[in-house]
């Protein structure tokens, strides 16, 4: 039994989750910044203010009732048992793996910048992509795969044997059974990818003319962004966003702004970068270096990722996130100044060590916005929305483990021949789609087209239809597929994506395939 | 005659022989009777020289035109920019319109250029009138390979005083080195690859193309005369100079950087700014045109290096005759393999024979990627038709003529 305030904490988290992205949403933030301003409020009473105002406008239903048993925080994270457990376990291996690093390098977890290294990161502030640090020490905390391995490992234990047989036959490598969306469903949840609506990604297409519909949808844009309306943007984005309002029409989206504080607030994290050096730096330096840097189209934003990342992993304000994510930030030892040892700290602040390929979610971003703080902003918000649950064990719909459970689940319903046949020569496709599916395919299809496939994402404010896209990749490419006769010749063919047409690509799979 | 084509060439280039193998071809040598030859800019000076007096039959065609300089040599381009500027002013075009400082308008697109040693006098005495300008210098010859570097003290250009070039293009290409914020400063495209057909004036820009992005980086250092420089060079291409990065080549699509123009500054800048470009890759040409030998067994290829500056203004530094066929990333190799087949396709359609004889009009199916920017025929015929107009009492605004004159798709120019 918590008492009333933790409880009203937890109602008031949870409405906030459910407003994030409405226009109400964005009104009462403003509202509340605004607030903040005025002398009469204090920081200090502020939760008992609000207790007491509550009551008082007779708003007491927000609070909770007396007695009444509420659920545990835990359950706003994760409501099922063993799910939860599952994810403690993959944090435990995550830190050992960190701090074993640590031990063997003998590189401690944080360090004071001594002043010279400060100045020299300083001015090197816009160009840390020169530095050629040896980074051979180090290696990836993780990787996708071994993620896998831990979601396949997956299984209820609440499922009697007999029940075995549903399981049985799912010929998936996901073992645990959620409700995902099948096409029937799918179809009256993105309408608007149907075929009677117009689309950014098919229908501005060079041989379409403009004014069937490319230019009324720009019109519109320009007046969503005109008038601030994020749920308008948020509606708007599903038919894809221009790409001249795209970034505004995001940072609608999320809510995020420019503001003096903003900057202010990058600005202290920058500050912190300077003063500590972090390990995880190290491990963001190596990832850059091996993705970003290898990839076509981002590695002219090497310096942007680091100044994102780096300040990120000191952005304590990110583990607010905690409270809606099946994850716990690690916590580490780290010596303090007089050399005794301070145990149980968050590490890194901001809770999320970074694996083989996280800087992958920034880099796309890095085409939209030129400003540092900016980027880093709208990147934040992304990440404590969606990009999180591809990395963290949850029954959430949105989450790694359903999104894999929902692909294998379309592809074994509408392409049974084609799953019965990778399966046979070993090549269970979620071993090759799941590394799409945790970039959320960054880094595998082409810009224009991912950022097409984001819009769909902030659009419908759901990670699903990055499942659909993996299947209907797999449906383009049945018929090479069906030829193969190894699980290499099967990623040889999936290899490259970068001449896909997402859009088509879903429109199809969703709205044309026969149910 | 239906024979198959016979081919020489004097650069053993595999983008090259494999276009010609896979059209079934044949090899021949160039003391045999050849139809096709590819040829480097040095032999073509012999071909073409006075002494040898070598002149091509019906069924012969060559990859340059002879006095290509005219475009290529940067002293002769800007000469003839120079002579064309002057002859639209004397006919009081509104193309040479010039803006209260005596700037041109349209036309200013060449940046101010020195040779050096030769006009380092020259160049000290203009730099010390803006001393806080930035300027690029190229390094010619020997030194190609080394990049362009930006500098804004003298003693950086020391090292480099000999076979160099330096440009200033009025403009802060360096601002960001004061300023907090990583920004884009200066991105210099390596190939627009440009076409000129036999036929008349006809220009074809290839659509896809690389460009290198860059950021400077500046190292301040004062111990080593070789740090004393701003290397403008991609974030991949590290100082060592050895360090290169095998996947992407320290090279960015051009369709890359529309994307992230359009999106971080919006469309309408980033379609002007492609119009600029298009517009001196066209006026470029225009101003060439009455001096180049317009021999109709001669097509050509340019490589155009325009630099775009922070405010999104191109500078045209230099066209090459002979862009480099070598290849550096499997990306490279197979954006010139179709480039020499597109190139191909359009001087000896359906691969057969050349034949001089004839004006063959330009093949609109089989551009691949180009497009036209310039068709001489079809602006001759449309601007008869707007002389019809005009003495009907119509019309044509001098901003009008301008600046609906280039946009990337239509293939007319008026």
């Amino acid at each position: 039994m918590m008492d009333e305030s933790a409880e009203l904490a937890v109602s008031i988290t949870q409405i906030v989750q459910r407003l994030k992205g409405t226009h109400l949403h964005s009104q009462l933030e403003k509202q509340a910044k605004e607030c903040l301003h005025k002398p009469e409020i204090k920081l200090e009473t502020l939760k008992d203010d609000v207790r007491r105002l509550l009551k008082a406008s007779g708003m007491t239903w927000l609070l909770p009732p007396p007695g009444h048993p509420r659920a545990p925080p835990e359950h706003t994270k994760e409501p099922l048992e063993y799910m939860r457990k599952a994810q403690v376990n993959w944090e435990k291996r995550i830190l050992k793996s960190l701090n074993s690093m640590c031990t063997e390098l003998g590189i401690p977890l944080a360090r004071k910048r001594p002043v010279p290294e400060q100045k020299e990161l300083t001015n090197k502030w816009n160009e840390m992509g020169t530095d050629e640090p040896d980074l051979s020490k180090f290696r990836p905390v993780y990787a996708p795969k071994d993620f896998l391995e831990v979601l396949v490992g997956l299984r209820n234990p609440n499922n009697e044997r007999s029940e075995d047989l549903t399981v049985r036959s799912h010929w998936g490598l996901i073992q645990v059974s959620f409700n995902v969306r099948d096409i029937p469903q799918m179809r009256e949840m993105y309408p608007e990818l149907g075929l009677t609506y117009g689309q950014l990604g098919i229908d501005d297409h060079t041989h379409v003319p403009p004014d069937l519909f490319e230019s009324e949808h720009i019109h519109i844009g320009k007046k969503v962004v005109s008038e601030q309306d994020s749920a308008a943007a948020q509606q708007y984005s599903r038919q894809g966003c221009p790409t001249g309002l795209r970034a505004q029409l995001w940072s609608l989206i999320l809510n995020t702004t420019n503001d003096p504080e903003d900057i202010t607030h990058y600005e202290q994290l920058k500050a912190r970068v300077i003063n500590h050096d972090l390990l995880v730096d190290n491990l963001i330096y190596k990832d850059v270096k091996l993705t970003a840097s290898n990839d076509d189209y981002y590695f002219v934003f090497e310096d942007y990722l680091y100044q994102v990342l780096l300040c990120f992993s000191r952005d304590t304000a990110v583990l607010e996130h905690f409270s809606y994510n099946s994850a716990t930030p690690p916590k580490s030892c780290i010596q303090n100044k007089s050399g005794s040892e301070q145990c149980a700290v968050v590490y890194p602040p901001n809770g999320v060590i970074p694996f083989h390929g996280f800087s992958m979610y920034v880099a796309p971003l890095c085409f939209l916005y030129n400003e540092p703080s900016k980027l880093y902003r709208v990147f934040r918000e992304m990440y404590i929305r969606y990009l999180f649950r591809l990395h963290s064990i949850s029954s959430h719909p949105s989450g790694i483990v359903s999104l894999c459970l929902q692909f294998e689940r379309l592809l074994q319903t509408h392409l049974p021949q084609l799953f019965y046949h990778l399966r046979e020569i070993g090549a269970q496709p979620l071993r090759i789609a799941f590394k799409w599916i945790v970039r959320a395919f960054s880094g595998y299809l082409s810009t224009d087209q991912l950022l097409l496939l984001w819009d769909r994402i902030l659009g419908y404010d759901s990670l699903e239809i990055v499942a659909v896209l993996a299947a209907a990749v797999f449906a383009f490419r049945a018929e090479n597929l069906m030829e193969v006769t190894s699980l290499a010749s099967a990623e040889a063919v999936l290899a490259d994506l970068s001449t896909l047409k997402v859009m088509p690509l879903l429109q199809i799979f969703l709205f044309a395939t026969s149910v | 005659m239906a024979g198959k084509v016979k081919w020489v060439t004097d650069i053993e280039k595999s983008v090259l022989i494999n276009n010609f193998e896979k059209r079934g071809w044949i090899q021949v040598t160039d003391s045999d009777d050849w139809n096709f030859y590819w040829m480097s800019i040095q032999t073509i000076r012999n071909v073409f020289s006075v002494d040898t007096g070598y002149r091509l039959s019906d069924d012969q065609m060559v990859n340059h035109f002879p006095n290509h300089y005219e475009l290529t040599r940067k002293d002769l381009m800007i000469k003839n920019i120079k002579r064309y500027r002057k002859e639209l002013e004397k006919e009081a075009s509104p193309l040479a319109e010039k803006d209260e400082n005596g700037k041109h308008l349209y036309l200013d697109f060449v940046p101010v250029t020195f040779m050096l040693p030769a006009d380092y006098n020259l160049f000290v005495e203009e730099f010390r009138k803006s001393p806080s300008s930035t300027w690029i210098m190229k390094p010619c010859g020997k030194a190609q390979g080394k990049g362009i570097f930006l500098i804004n003290k003298l003693s950086q250009i020391k090292k480099w005083s000999r076979d160099s070039q330096v440009e200033n293009t009025n403009s802060e290409i360096l601002v960001g080195l004061n300023n907090d914020n990583s920004q884009l400063f200066g991105i210099i495209d390596s190939p627009l690859h440009l076409l000129i057909c036999t036929k008349g004036l006809c220009f074809v820009r290839y659509k896809l193309g690389f460009c290198r992005f860059c950021t400077v980086k500046y190292t301040p250092s004062t111990s080593e005369l070789d740090n004393m420089f701003v290397h403008l060079t991609n974030v991949a291409i590290q100082k060592h100079g050895d360090d290169y990065n095998h996947v992407h080549g320290g090279k960015w699509t051009v369709s890359n950087l529309r994307l992230y123009l359009e999106s971080t500054r919006g469309r309408d800048v980033t379609n002007h700014l492609f119009d600029q470009i298009h517009w001196i890759i066209v006026q470029s040409l225009k101003a060439v045109a009455p001096v180049m030998n317009n021999d109709k067994h001669c097509f050509e290829c340019y490589g155009y290096d325009i630099i775009i500056d922070d405010k999104l203004k191109p500078w045209l530094i230099e066209v090459n005759a002979s862009p480099s066929l070598t290849s550096s990333t499997a990306n490279d190799r197979i954006l010139k393999y179709n480039l020499i087949n597109d190139t191909l396709n359009i001087v000896t359609p359906n691969g057969e024979i050349p034949d001089c004889r004839w004006n063959r009009s330009l093949p609109k199916e089989a551009l691949g990627h180009y497009q036209v920017l310039y068709d001489e025929e079809q602006a001759l015929s449309e601007s008869a038709e707007r002389d019809l107009r005009s003495r009907s009492g119509q019309l044509l605004g001098s901003k009008g003529s301008r600046s609906s004159s280039v946009r990337p798709f239509p293939a007319t120019w008026k």
